[in-house]
């Protein structure tokens, strides 16, 4: 790697790392560095300062509390792959094991991934669907956002510059619910050419009672496919009609690049969105 | 009495994995030299135009920038960058070691900064400002042929590299005119990158006192590195010593010497210190030479009961902006293999080989025989398809019978020996074909996308004769052997390839230890250094066994000669009365005997010495092949692809090939798997792409799709055996083997898929969206 010339702060706590980040006006927080260092690397991005928040031990660890997953910003995808307290929730393994490869896994964070927001990414999508809400720590004190409010546009999120992503908690429903993810890699780069999270519960009678679906690598920002959800409110979970009803997302506004045109874009939404219900329905016991 | 092998034949691990994957490996970036400085490259960012300004003041001016240097000091001076394969006719534009007035491509080098570290020679070559006045790129071989297109050369007549017009040909005229069929194919063989896991390094250290250069550079061909700088800097080769340390593959895209090799020589010499420079990915992607990059047109006359008669073909070959070392002579290859393992009767083969505004095209893992294999395995899957036959069945029609050899194709190659129907028959026997078929029946009746392929092939190896070389190589393509015996029997071994990946320093320690019954520990193999081996060409083209294996095998013939003359004269015989195996030199009838180690010391102490001898014990051979080799084989795979996406799945895949005899079965392994997925990337994922302007889209590895090893089912390997006759080891060379049968046979496997919706062709790589897109038009237009 041969970037730019850059400081370096590798602070202990989080008082001093927002500190650090008030100090300069253009620092960046380092976490897992999968995504910044190859940007650094090309010089897409020239920060003044890194703050390595690799040494802060409260960003990091997953807990389970009253119906809600706690999860450090910090935790790598490794962690969420295997770890127990998720082990009634496997829209994180689903997740976490198609995240690049093993040494992205390793290193690479679920708060980063959030918070760098790219496009292709695919926490977003389970973090939608999952209706998450993130802790952002700043000079100002704390502050809680849903997860339909944090993405804000390409790369942006409701972070600002001199705020840390610090938690980020997801309510896991657990009767007669289930959740999964299902996606199409992106040969070369392993991000999601489109991916998507959803979660359902079901009622008595085994209908479709609530449904949340979070889609990520098809429009510039992740969105909720509400158009698919309210369609798929009170029916009754066979597969095949379901597969039509979620065939066409009205919401997605594709992209188009070197591994897929904007119309193969679109069709793969409504494919990994049915490929996701059915997963999600499949795991929802009665 | 022959004694069994003790190493040859065996799966012996790889002694050079320990410092390989322990970290313990010397790589040229390693390197740490007293004052050393480091060179950045400023290249271009346009494809082409004119060169209208260069400021370097605010490099300059920032401390410890040691100079930036444009083409006006290097013209008259140094250069052009070596190209060896100046074809007959050919539109040869030397092309200048820094971009001098144009630029012909996106990360053509246009200055270099030399700096204290290489953070600051890049933050400096970011400061150089270059004006260029740029114009209309073209980017597209077929499109460069058009009238009108922009020129890559102002001053050609048109963008034509190198034209080899099809011949008249009678016969082939005859068996068209004759045939109940003919089939026709446009086929892309996509451009592709190499991306050895390291890319290009090079430190050069000129010392003013001894008046040397040493030359550290990650290459193929560290002997013909050697003499490519000399002459492009006009130096005396024996002021030249170039290294090649550790080397992280190359798969022919470090066989050129190339324009940063000569540059940084000079650069160390004017001023006078050590100068490093590494590639970044980016660069290796954009400025190191891509494969491939042909557009073949194929007419295959065949009769009604399925034997193909004649080919009449054009490859339209995309050489990039300038030609490379051997870049226009690839497309060569092609023709010569045209025929495969068929007996075909007439070939007739246009090559048009075009200038573009992209980076140059080289030799890549196979290097023209791909793209044959390619066009002849379509053809026959065609021409099973327009007669209902089965694909195999097609080609054992067609396959050459095993009596013929050496055979010489109607396109001049010289099969030394095959038996293709043996090999046919274990694949389809371990594959069990006829189940698989029947198996992909049923799955299709229930709905799915499945279809299974084979490619059956024959490629060209162990180069090779020298006939081919000319002034501009200084030498041929024999190779060299030296063998060292120490005074405790321990063998050094000098080898003139050199390996880069490939295994060769246990393959030849099986050879030599064997040879006078020693242990793997007491050999010791070295290469790729030009003071050490006096002699070589290299690693590529699957020569490293074939020929460089082969001189060492007649340097061990040599030492035993010398040696039993030593014993002869210890045991008080003849040397003719003198057996050696295993170890022990004895004599018939007599008890006493002296060890290989005996004998050694012997020769050292010279105590005794041996009347009309001299002491030590050493040897030298040198391979001229007397021909190619032509290893064979079948390779089989089974795919189903995901309806919704397109998604590809690689269920089985099998490979039987025949490479004559073996030294070490696991190397052959490692080649095999390693050949076959870089042949699948192909087929499936892989292609360098520069948008109309000849921008590089495929500038990253988050970009610029590479095969994964869990695209992969557990390939299966086998073998069968023919030995060459034209070397003492009976080696046919194995490293290409792979690129050129799986690709064919993946595309084969697809296309097979996708038969019951109606598809016939599909361009690589068969990526998801191709083949989504194939399936929703096959099923709109019914």
């Amino acid at each position: 790697m041969i970037p730019a010339e850059f400081d370096y702060a590798a602070p202990a706590t989080l008082d001093e790392a927002l500190r650090f980040l008030a100090s300069t006006p253009d620092a960046k927080v380092l976490a897992g560095g999968m995504s910044l260092i190859p940007a650094l690397k090309h010089r897409l991005l020239q920060p003044a300062l890194l703050v390595d928040v690799g040494g802060i031990g409260e960003l990091e660890g997953v807990t389970l509390r009253g119906g809600k997953a706690r999860i450090g910003a910090r935790t790598t995808h490794a962690t969420l792959l295997g770890h127990p307290e998720l082990a009634e929730a496997p829209v994180f393994a689903d997740t976490a094991g198609v995240i690049g490869d093993v040494q992205v896994r390793n290193r690479g964070t679920f708060g980063g991934s959030l918070a760098h927001a790219d496009p292709g990414a695919d926490w977003p999508a389970v973090f939608l669907a999952l209706d998450g809400e993130a802790t952002l720590v700043g000079p100002k004190g704390r502050r809680s956002v849903r997860a339909r409010d944090f993405f804000a546009g390409m790369m942006s999120t409701a972070l600002a510059e001199d705020e840390i992503l610090c938690e980020l908690v997801l309510p896991l429903e657990s009767k007669r619910a289930g959740a999964a993810y299902r996606k199409l890699r992106q040969p070369a780069s392993g991000f999601a050419v489109a991916g998507a999270a959803a979660q359902v519960v079901l009622d008595r009678r085994g209908r479709i009672d609530a449904v949340a679906i979070g889609v990520t690598g098809v429009n510039a920002v992740p969105f909720r496919a509400a158009s698919v959800e309210k369609r798929l409110v009170g029916q009754a979970p066979d597969p095949a009609a379901l597969r039509t009803l979620c065939a066409r997302v009205e919401e997605a506004d594709p992209l188009g690049d070197l591994f897929a045109s904007a119309e193969y874009r679109a069709h793969l939404a409504g494919v990994f969105v049915a490929r996701a219900v059915a997963e999600a329905l499949a795991r929802a016991k009665l | 009495m022959p004694v069994k092998p003790v190493h040859v034949g065996q799966r012996i691990k790889r002694r050079e994995d320990p410092r390989l994957i322990r970290g313990l490996a010397t790589y040229t970036d390693d390197l740490k030299l007293h004052g050393m400085l480091h060179a950045a490259f400023v290249r271009s960012p346009y494809a082409a135009g004119r060169i209208t300004g260069l400021d370097a003041r605010r490099a300059l001016a920032r401390p410890g920038v040691a100079g930036v240097f444009s083409s006006d000091e290097l013209r008259g001076r140094v250069g052009p960058a070596p190209c060896t394969a100046i074809l007959p006719g050919m539109n040869h534009v030397p092309y200048p070691l820094l971009a001098d007035g144009r630029v012909l491509y996106v990360g053509q080098p246009v200055a270099v900064v030399v700096a204290r570290d290489r953070y600051l020679a890049r933050d400096a070559a970011l400061d150089v400002e270059v004006e260029i006045e740029d114009r209309l790129a073209v980017v597209d071989p077929e499109a460069a042929l058009a009238a009108g297109a922009p020129k890559v050369y102002e001053e050609l007549a048109s963008n034509v590299c190198w034209h080899q017009p099809p011949e008249p040909n009678p016969r082939l005229d005859e068996l068209f005119a004759k045939a109940d069929g003919v089939v026709r194919l446009r086929l892309v063989n996509q451009r592709v990158a190499p991306v050895p896991m390291e890319g290009r390094a090079i430190v050069a250290h000129w010392e003013e006192g001894p008046q040397k250069l040493t030359l550290w550079s990650s290459t193929q061909t560290p002997h013909g590195a050697k003499q490519q700088v000399a002459m492009c800097l006009g130096l005396p080769e024996l002021r030249i010593r170039v290294i090649a340390p550790e080397v992280g593959g190359g798969f022919g895209c470090k066989i050129p010497t190339y324009a940063e090799e000569c540059l940084l020589p000079w650069l160390s010499r004017r001023l006078r210190k050590p100068v490093k420079w590494t590639e970044t990915r980016t660069e290796n992607l954009l400025a190191t030479t891509h494969g491939r990059g042909h557009v073949e047109t194929v007419e295959a006359a065949y009769t009604k009961d399925g034997r193909v008669t004649a080919l009449r073909a054009r490859t339209i070959a995309d050489v990039g902006a300038f030609a490379s070392m051997l870049g226009a002579a690839i497309p060569t290859f092609t023709h010569l293999l045209a025929c495969g393992p068929y007996a075909i009767q007439a070939v007739s083969w246009e090559i048009v080989d075009v200038y573009t505004n992209t980076m140059a095209t080289e030799a890549y893992r196979g290097a023209g025989r791909p793209e044959a294999a390619y066009v002849i395995e379509r053809v026959m899957d065609e021409v099973a398809r327009a007669l209902r036959l089965d694909r195999v069945e097609v080609r054992r029609r067609n396959l050459l019978a095993k009596d013929v050899f050496p055979y010489t194709t109607p396109t001049g190659a010289t099969y030394d020996s095959g038996d293709y129907e043996a090999a046919v028959s274990k694949a389809l026997a371990r594959f069990d074909w006829e189940r698989s078929l029947a198996e992909r029946d049923r799955r299709r009746a229930a709905g799915e996308l499945v279809g299974v392929g084979v490619a059956t092939f024959t490629e060209i190896c162990g180069l090779g004769p020298s006939t081919g070389a000319s002034a501009l190589d200084r030498r041929g393509t024999w190779e060299s052997a030296e063998l060292r015996v120490e005074p405790t029997g321990a063998v050094c071994v000098m080898t003139g390839v050199s390996p880069h990946g490939q295994g060769q320093e246990t393959a030849f320690a099986q050879l030599v230890a064997d040879a006078f019954g020693i242990g793997l520990d007491e050999v010791t193999v070295l290469h790729g250094d030009t003071d050490v081996v006096t002699h070589g060409v290299g690693t590529f083209g699957s020569r490293g066994l074939v020929v460089g294996g082969t001189a060492v095998a007649m340097a061990i013939d040599k030492l035993v000669a010398k040696a039993k003359k030593i014993a002869a004269h210890g045991l008080g015989t003849t040397p003719d009365r003198i057996d050696f195996s295993g170890g022990f030199f004895t004599r018939p009838g007599a008890e006493v005997r002296l060890s290989w180690g005996d004998v050694a010391l012997a020769a050292h102490l010279w105590n005794d010495p041996v009347p009309g001898e001299e002491p030590g014990l050493e040897a030298v051979a040198r391979f001229e092949p007397p021909g190619t080799t032509f290893p064979f084989g079948v390779h089989l795979c089974r795919v189903s692809i995901d309806r919704d996406t397109g998604e590809i799945a690689l269920e089985r895949f099998l490979s039987v090939d025949d490479v004559g005899n073996v030294v070490n079965p696991l190397l052959a392994d490692g080649q095999r798997l390693g050949g076959i997925v870089q042949g699948l990337g192909q087929a499936w994922c892989e292609q360098v792409r520069y948008d109309e302007s000849g921008q590089l889209l495929t500038a990253t590895l988050m970009d610029y799709a590479m095969p994964r090893a869990a695209m992969f089912p557990r390939i299966e390997l086998d073998m069968t055996c023919t030995p060459s006759p034209l070397n003492p080891l009976g080696a046919k060379g194995i490293g290409e083997l792979g690129t050129i049968g799986a690709t064919p046979c993946f595309v084969s496997a697809v296309l097979d898929a996708l038969a019951p919706c109606g598809v016939t062709h599909l361009d690589m790589p068969l990526t998801p969206e191709r083949v989504w897109r194939a399936l929703r038009d096959a099923g709109t237009s019914r």
